[in-house]
């Protein structure tokens, strides 16, 4: 923790992510305008006093649009990380733990899941099974799960050899509190590590989704659904375009800023390169 | 080698054959079919075009009768596209892809080996930090945000360069530098790493106390060790391309493959998804392939496994 607080570009993504948590938490009290309210009147109206960051073609409110579809992008980012976390720690810790024939047939799996076009299924998927946002989670976690799976089948195998672990089954420790006690805590790191990086790049997955059109549906909106409209009518309304599109960069900078940070914190060696 | 790339190639077909099956199921099996979206048909028109398109057959019967078409190398006719079949429309979208993904590689390839170089050389100074900025930026930008950002900007503000479109040169520069600017940033990322590791050998120590000149150095012994991380990367940036052409193509309006399989995936048109999947699919396998046989010629220390 100490030399993560060293790294100043980690500690401010740190912040950043956690103003955004806390607005995306508060936002129905903080929301100037209610969600969706519209002001055809009005129109699209560049920044102003009234609306910071101005409105869209129907008169809504862009930042109290921008702090709704944060909530959801943010959803999304950890709810798929949640999924994909949970299949590759227990894909990769079985088949670190099980070794021999098993463990190669897994990870040939693995491999061979590597080289598949999944982002042609996740957009198949989502075309043809209804676009729920259930599905979108369990679509990104499903694509997202290898790596990790890797990290924790590596490190289960280096440790299962290590001397302590050894010298632990020797002093007559059950499997259990070894596995509890010093095989879970040693993975934690590089799991935490990949698990901040894997954030960004299912918010991105996310973001790409409703931009084809495939992700987050009305009445719900996203980032990515907000981009996808701000790019269809940059010509006059340039506001509508930039707006989101700095909340979702500014969003995957801090999380890729701290689990950069989180990765040289945790592993010196690494730092030094 | 030879071992190598044949059973690869062996392992290749079950994959594909996997993929297919499923692609193929999970198409058939959702709600809603190529005939039922815009305007109404009457039933016996419909029924008519079922049963010239085979979709009035029981579902199995379809499966066998698509694997039949498959060894014989047709990918059967568009639904959607009236008159042409699946072969003639990827053969006419894969010319305008490939080349929009070759122009994004070489642009990703100049300049992250240029920048990551550069920044290896002077590791913990300002020509380090700024390109590992710049290529954080590239990384955290989506190119769906990039690209209406810089057509907002050369296009519509500068009037320098065309909107949308895939005719002439000027045309091609947007598309190419969106898809490319992302990659760039991996590239300039991955050689940094690799070069650093290199620079620190003993025999770019014995090099310079030869007193060879930095560049002669860099080229003829760092280049080829610093640049192994790049070259395993391009099999994933691949498919990275591919799928950020369906981005990029959709944004600029260009007749290539990923806006063919965007739209035929909401058109639902069953052989043009299969044959879409499928090419893509054999493409990053045979791209793959192609990657590890590089890197065993290049690392000998490869070639055990």
């Amino acid at each position: 923790m100490y030399r993560l607080g060293k790294n100043r570009l980690a500690v401010l993504g740190l912040a950043v992510l956690g103003v955004l948590v806390v607005l995306a938490l508060a936002t129905p009290w903080i929301a100037p305008y209610a969600n969706d309210a519209q002001d055809l009147k009005l129109g699209a109206s560049a920044p102003s006093a009234q609306h910071w960051f101005g409105t869209d073609t129907l008169g809504r409110d862009l930042f109290t649009r921008i702090l709704y579809g944060g909530q959801i992008s943010l959803l999304v980012g950890f709810a798929a990380t949640a999924v994909s976390l949970l299949i590759g720690v227990l894909y990769g810790a079985m088949a670190g733990f099980i070794g021999g024939r098993t463990d190669s047939v897994m990870m040939r799996i693995v491999d061979i899941l590597y080289t598949l076009p999944f982002t042609i299924f996740v957009i198949v998927l989502m075309v043809f099974f209804g676009r729920n946002i259930i599905l979108l989670f369990a679509a990104i976690g499903a694509v997202q799960w290898l790596t990790m799976a890797r990290i924790v089948r590596g490190q289960v195998l280096t440790l299962k050899h290590s001397e302590f672990i050894e010298a632990a089954a020797v002093m007559g420790f059950s499997k259990r509190r070894i596995i509890l006690r010093h095989i879970i805590p040693n993975i934690l790191g590089p799991v935490i590590v990949y698990t901040t990086l894997t954030i960004p790049s299912v918010m991105l997955i996310e973001a790409f989704l409703s931009f084809l059109g495939l992700g987050v549906q009305a009445p719900m909106s996203s980032w990515g659904v907000l981009i996808k409209e701000g790019a269809d009518c940059m010509e006059e309304y340039w506001w509508m375009l930039v707006f989101p599109s700095l909340a979702l960069s500014i969003t995957l900078f801090a999380l890729n800023f701290l689990g950069d940070g989180l990765r040289d914190a945790l592993d010196p060696r690494a730092a030094k390169d | 080698m030879t071992r190598l790339i044949v059973r690869r190639l062996c392992e290749a077909v079950p994959v594909l054959f996997v993929i297919v099956t499923l692609v193929f199921f999970m198409v058939r099996l959702a709600p809603g079919g190529p005939f039922d979206t815009e305007r109404k048909v009457s039933p016996e028109v419909l029924a008519n075009l079922q049963a010239y398109y085979g979709l009035d057959q029981p579902l199995h019967v379809q499966y066998v009768r698509y694997l039949g078409q498959l060894l014989r190398g047709d990918l059967g006719p568009s639904f959607k596209n009236a008159g042409y079949s699946v072969n003639e429309l990827i053969g006419l979208g894969i010319p305008v892809s490939l080349e929009l993904g070759l122009y994004a590689l070489i642009i990703a390839l100049i300049i992250g080996i240029t920048s990551g170089v550069i920044a290896a050389l002077n590791q913990n100074t300002a020509h380090d930090y700024a390109p590992m900025v710049l290529s954080m930026a590239g990384i955290c930008i989506p190119n769906f945000v990039i690209g209406p950002v810089l057509a907002l900007i050369f296009s519509l503000w500068l009037g320098w360069l065309p909107v949308a479109g895939w005719e002439g040169p000027a045309s091609k520069v947007l598309p190419s530098v969106t898809l490319g600017v992302a990659y760039a940033a991996y590239v300039s990322r991955l050689t940094r790493g690799g070069m650093l590791e290199v620079l620190s050998q003993d025999f770019i120590r014995t090099a310079r106390a030869k007193g060879m000149s930095e560049a002669r150095m860099v080229l003829r012994h760092a280049l080829k060790g610093g640049l192994q991380p790049v070259i395993s990367f391009l099999g994933p940036a691949a498919a990275g391309l591919l799928s950020g052409a369906f981005v990029v193509e959709t944004i600029f309006q260009i007749p290539g493959l990923g806006r063919l399989f965007i739209q035929s995936a909401f058109n639902r048109d069953y052989t043009m998804i299969m044959g879409t999947v499928l090419f893509y699919a054999a493409l990053i396998l045979l791209f793959n392939l192609v990657v590890d046989v590089v890197q065993s010629r290049i690392d000998p220390r490869l070639r055990e496994r």
